[in-house]
């Protein structure tokens, strides 16, 4: 393991100036990026530890829910405004990691989570993300956990991230912080197309709002275990009802492709159509352009299962 | 008097933790790990190191009452903390309830996981003194048990809570 220096700025501004020397990483909860280091994956020089920026609180404001993004992920869960507003926060958050680690990670790291691909993780094995232009073990290698979707490209890893899957899904957005200023995008453009979020190397996330709407929603997650696991296959779905009739829908899926993965030909079969009624054939769509390997053929068929269930819930949501 | 060039390479930092009640004033790497610290600076091996990598939770504490993964936590970033290992659990020399539960209900064989398992499960009663007994095993996931004690761990865990099982 290679050693760090150590860094504990007082104010945002310290730490985004920190940040922008080579070498700097922020560390927040470091339940990812520890494990990562001693691993030898990422070889920060120095660890600029921003866990006591003033980031930490979650508020009600009258248009939504604003979580700061130092908050844990048992803080934020447990907040009694996520629970009220956006209680699908509450749920995707509750079904990451295990009690430990949600007492230490943050809403941000959790969304910045680096893929779980074994071949990204370990140190030896050729990984495009860790080594560009090394090649992609995975895809002739073992890829049951990866994506199906958009396989084409360099990396074939999966998104891990639970509380991505449920912010796609409620189209929240992010405040993110620069020595240039601040900027608010979609979550979901995080990651445009690509496993790795795009964020500039001295660029925060500061907070996460979340717009309250009145929505039913339901996130349901498929895990080789039933707890304490990243999953298989998770779909997050918010609608709008009116008189049994989809007024507005959004449906997005992880562990299926290398970001959060919208489910939009399905959502185009629900909208203003009774939800019973359009069920199997907006779920049928859902697996529509798969591509998988050898080993994960049974993402497909999963991912049309998971998406009729979780339409099924969604019915039966408050 | 040189010093070997990698120890000197290394940067240290001072860090105050309040370990079992008593303050702690460390120096130690900057990239030393809560874990670390407990064990190899402050001599309390009852923190295991099993995986290192927050899968097993065998090196669970309590951090300002809060269970957590000491592998995962870097020692400098708990400055400041109130953390409580296995060591500091009994009372003038009475077992806490949970390590009583767990010597009645045999929840162990090798023992390895044991004091991980009893730090998780005294940072479950302080989140939720009522749990059900159907959300044990979830509540307790953060921790393995490759002998399989998991029956007696959840019943001692069940009973200490005043829960039938």
């Amino acid at each position: 393991m290679i050693p760090f220096d150590y860094l504990r700025p007082t104010d945002a501004g310290e730490a985004l100036s920190a940040l922008g020397e080579p070498g700097s990483m922020a560390l927040a909860g470091g339940t990812d990026l520890l494990p990562l280091w001693k691993r030898g994956v990422l070889r920060p020089a120095r660890l600029v530890d921003i866990s006591r920026l003033p980031w930490q609180a979650v508020e009600g404001a009258p248009d939504g829910v604003r979580i700061g993004a130092l908050a844990r992920l048992s803080d934020a869960a447990a907040h009694p405004e996520v629970r009220r507003r956006v209680p699908l926060v509450a749920t995707a958050l509750e079904a990451s990691a295990s009690p430990q680690v949600r007492n230490m990670a943050t809403v941000g790291g959790a969304l910045l989570q680096r893929v779980r691909c074994p071949y990204f993780r370990s140190q030896d094995l050729p990984c495009h993300l860790r080594t560009p232009g090394s090649g992609c073990a995975a895809r002739d290698g073992l890829h049951r956990r990866h994506a199906i979707f958009q396989t084409e490209g360099p990396c074939i890893a999966a998104h891990p991230s639970d509380l991505a899957v449920a912010l796609t899904a409620l189209d929240a957005t992010v405040r993110l912080r620069s020595p240039r200023g601040v900027r608010t995008r979609p979550v979901a453009a995080l990651w445009r197309a690509s496993v790795e979020a795009a964020l500039k190397p001295d660029e925060l996330v500061e907070s996460i709002f979340i717009s309250e709407a009145v929505a039913r929603s339901t996130y349901l997650k498929v895990r080789d275990r039933a707890a304490f696991d990243f999953a298989v296959v998770s779909v997050a779905a918010v609608a709008s009802l009116e008189g049994g009739v989809v007024r507005s829908v959004r449906l997005a899926a992880g562990g299926v492709a290398g970001w959060p993965w919208r489910l939009r030909a399905s959502e185009a079969a629900l909208v203003g159509r009774s939800l019973p009624a359009a069920r199997a054939e907006a779920a049928a769509l859902a697996a529509e352009g798969a591509s998988p390997g050898a080993q994960n053929r049974f993402k497909a068929p999963l991912l049309v299962r998971v998406v009729a269930r979780a339409l099924e819930q969604l019915e039966a949501a408050p | 008097m040189p010093r070997h060039p990698s120890a000197m390479d290394e940067p240290r930092v001072s860090v105050t933790l309040f370990v079992n009640g008593r303050r702690r004033d460390v120096d130690v790497p900057a990239c030393a790990t809560l874990l670390d610290v407990l064990r190899d600076t402050l001599g309390l091996t009852g923190a295991k190191r099993g995986c290192d990598l927050g899968a097993c939770g065998a090196c669970t504490v309590l951090s300002d009452g809060r269970r957590v993964n000491a592998c995962l936590a870097l020692a400098a970033s708990q400055e400041g903390r109130d953390i409580v290992t296995i060591e500091g659990l009994a009372r003038d020399g009475a077992l806490h309830p949970l390590q009583a539960t767990f010597v009645a209900h045999d929840a162990l064989q090798c023992g390895f996981c044991t004091p991980g398992q009893i730090m998780s499960a005294v940072g479950l009663l302080a989140e939720s003194p009522s749990p059900e007994a159907g959300e044990l095993p979830a509540r307790m996931s953060g921790n393995l048990c490759r002998c399989g004690s998991y029956d007696a761990i959840i019943a001692a865990i069940a009973e200490t809570a005043g829960l039938r099982t």
